[in-house]
């Protein structure tokens, strides 16, 4: 049993193979990234503000077209899959966008009811309903549940969006700076948030974040991007301590 | 001037292509019924006042301009048949065309701009929900039947606007008046007029989705794409007609 559990942690569960992207033909922005997460694990991905980090994650849920270089998830590479078979997949995947992506005609209630509904037809209201209160509560929002996303703070339409990633109950997920705009006491409940939904369904995820703490709290290991490839990767611990000049200025 | 033909081509192409996804995916499940209608409610409600209102002043400023000619040529008989010829088979249809190219398909290309800007769209696609069925292929079919109903609404309003022309000059019966009318028209006069506007109603909605689908990233393309829309809308509405007038041309000798 305990031998079985070991092998789930460790079989990577996301597979990045010398990835290239270039806008143009004079912004070469990702330059062969390598890198293997495992499954159930939480990676940090830390890097300067346009190095590129957005996109790595974007080409994984095929949003962007990678230029060159393998992309497996789930043991797929995605770069080959059609539309149809890529949608299986992005159902087990979910995505938290820098900027929440809330659908502004919608209602708090409808942007979580907009994905559950259509992915889960078999749910009745009623428990459409008590699903959509339950991860509100989880981002402790439930009071704004009929609010338009028009009528919410930065940091509230943030959990919003969160909760809008997590009521799918996705396998991955990736966060894009997940408490940036945030007070350090809500920051510091979304870290938690994070790291509780890794233990109870035993999640991956890939967590691009500039805020340290948060960094501290959820992650196992971090990996630093620099001029388009992976310049370090290590644990808190081992990167807090590092010699490198550049790296060390991230945790001042 | 090489880099504007290079543009145009590239637009061009670039526009079939939509059109043609437009049609690939449009008989595959899942449809979108409920928004379908939903867009149908919200689009042709919008337009519906400014329709109306310039229907019944096309109805009104034709009759008593037409009038002076009819009554020197002793053909003021024919004075309503002539005003209802011109509003179903012209005046009405442009018209009210032209009015949905400026209020839809402005509205549509802006709110899928601001869409595509702000990542919605890209959030719907990752939560496995196809965008292009679920916002543009609603949108055009609700604009291709909208906009012929409102042409109808239009040509109603206006017949109802000329009788009120009729009656500043002259005390006309309604019942004589519209059967008048209905001895003028014949069904080859309505039939072109009517399939052009479908059409007219599919441009405006397709130009105004492919704007917006297709805008950049940064605030300033919403406003782009919800600009080049009308424009685009109008003119092509325009040549549409001119083809269709022509058409009938020949089919009709
Ligand atoms: N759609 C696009 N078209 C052209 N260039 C783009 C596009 N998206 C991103 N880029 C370029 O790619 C680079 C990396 O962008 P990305 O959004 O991944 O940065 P990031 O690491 O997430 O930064 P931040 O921390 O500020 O979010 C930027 O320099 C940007 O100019
Ligand atoms: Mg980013």
């Amino acid at each position: 049993m305990l031998q079985q559990d070991h092998e789930i942690l460790t079989k990577p569960i996301i597979e990045i193979k010398k990835l290239h992207k270039s806008f143009g033909s004079n912004n070469h922005v990702l330059k062969g990234i390598t890198l293997q997460v495992k499954a159930g694990e939480n990676l940090i991905m830390l890097g300067k503000s346009g190095s590129g980090k957005s996109i790595i994650i974007k080409c994984l849920v095929g949003l962007l077209a990678a230029d060159k270089g393998s992309l497996k998830v789930f043991d797929t590479d995605i770069t080959k899959l059609d539309c149809t078979q890529l949608n299986i997949l992005r159902l087990r995947m979910g995505f938290l966008f820098q900027n929440s992506a809330l659908y502004d005609s919608m209602t708090v209630r409808q942007n979580l009811e907009f994905p559950l509904k259509r992915h889960s037809a078999e749910l009745t209201d009623a428990e459409v309903e008590k699903e959509v209160e339950e991860v509100l509560k989880s981002v402790g929002l439930i009071e704004a549940i009929d609010k338009m996303p028009s009528e919410l703070s930065g940091g509230m339409r943030k959990r919003v969006g969160l909760a809008r990633t997590l009521i799918l109950k996705p396998e991955i997920i990736f966060y894009d700076e997940p408490t940036t705009g945030l007070d350090p006491i809500t920051s510091r409940e979304i870290s938690k948030l994070i790291l509780s939904i890794q233990k109870k369904n035993n999640t991956t995820s890939m967590i691009i974040t500039h805020d340290m703490a948060c960094a501290k709290l959820t992650g196992d290991r971090i990996v630093i991007l620099r001029d388009g490839v992976i310049y370090l990767e290590g644990t808190y611990r081992e990167l807090e301590n590092s010699k490198d000049e550049w790296v060390h200025s991230f945790f001042e | 001037m090489t880099s504007y033909l290079k543009d145009v081509f590239t637009n061009t192409g670039n526009v079939s292509l939509f059109t043609a996804s437009f049609f690939k995916s449009v008989l595959k499940q899942p449809f979108e019924l409920k928004e379908f209608a939903n867009q149908c409610y919200l689009l042709g409600y919008k337009a519906l006042p400014l329709v109306g209102i310039t229907g019944f002043i096309m109805g009104l400023v034709l009759t008593l301009q037409s009038r002076p000619t009819m009554v020197k040529f002793g053909a003021e008989a024919w004075l309503p048949g002539m005003v209802a010829l011109s509003l179903i088979k012209e005046v009405a249809p442009i018209i009210t065309a032209l009015i949905c190219a400026g209020k839809i398909s402005s509205g549509i290309g802006a709110e899928l701009g601001s869409m595509k800007v702000t990542e919605q769209i890209d959030a719907m696609e990752v939560s496995a929900i196809n965008p292009f069925k679920y916002l543009v292929e609603t949108r055009v079919l609700a604009t291709t039947l909208m906009v012929p109903l409102l042409v109808v609404f239009a040509d109603c309003i206006g017949i109802l606007g000329g009788y009120i022309g009729m009656n500043i000059h002259s005390d006309v019966n309604l019942f004589r008046y519209l059967s008048q009318i209905l001895e003028s028209l014949t069904f080859l006069d309505i039939m072109p007029a009517t399939i052009k506007t479908f059409f007219f109603g599919f441009l405006i909605g397709l130009i105004g989705c492919y704007k917006g689908f297709t805008a950049s990233n940064g605030t300033a393309s919403v406003g782009k794409a919800a600009n080049s829309a009308v424009v685009a809308a109008s003119l092509s509405i325009f040549i549409v007609d001119m083809m269709a007038v022509q058409l009938t041309d020949i089919l009709y000798k």
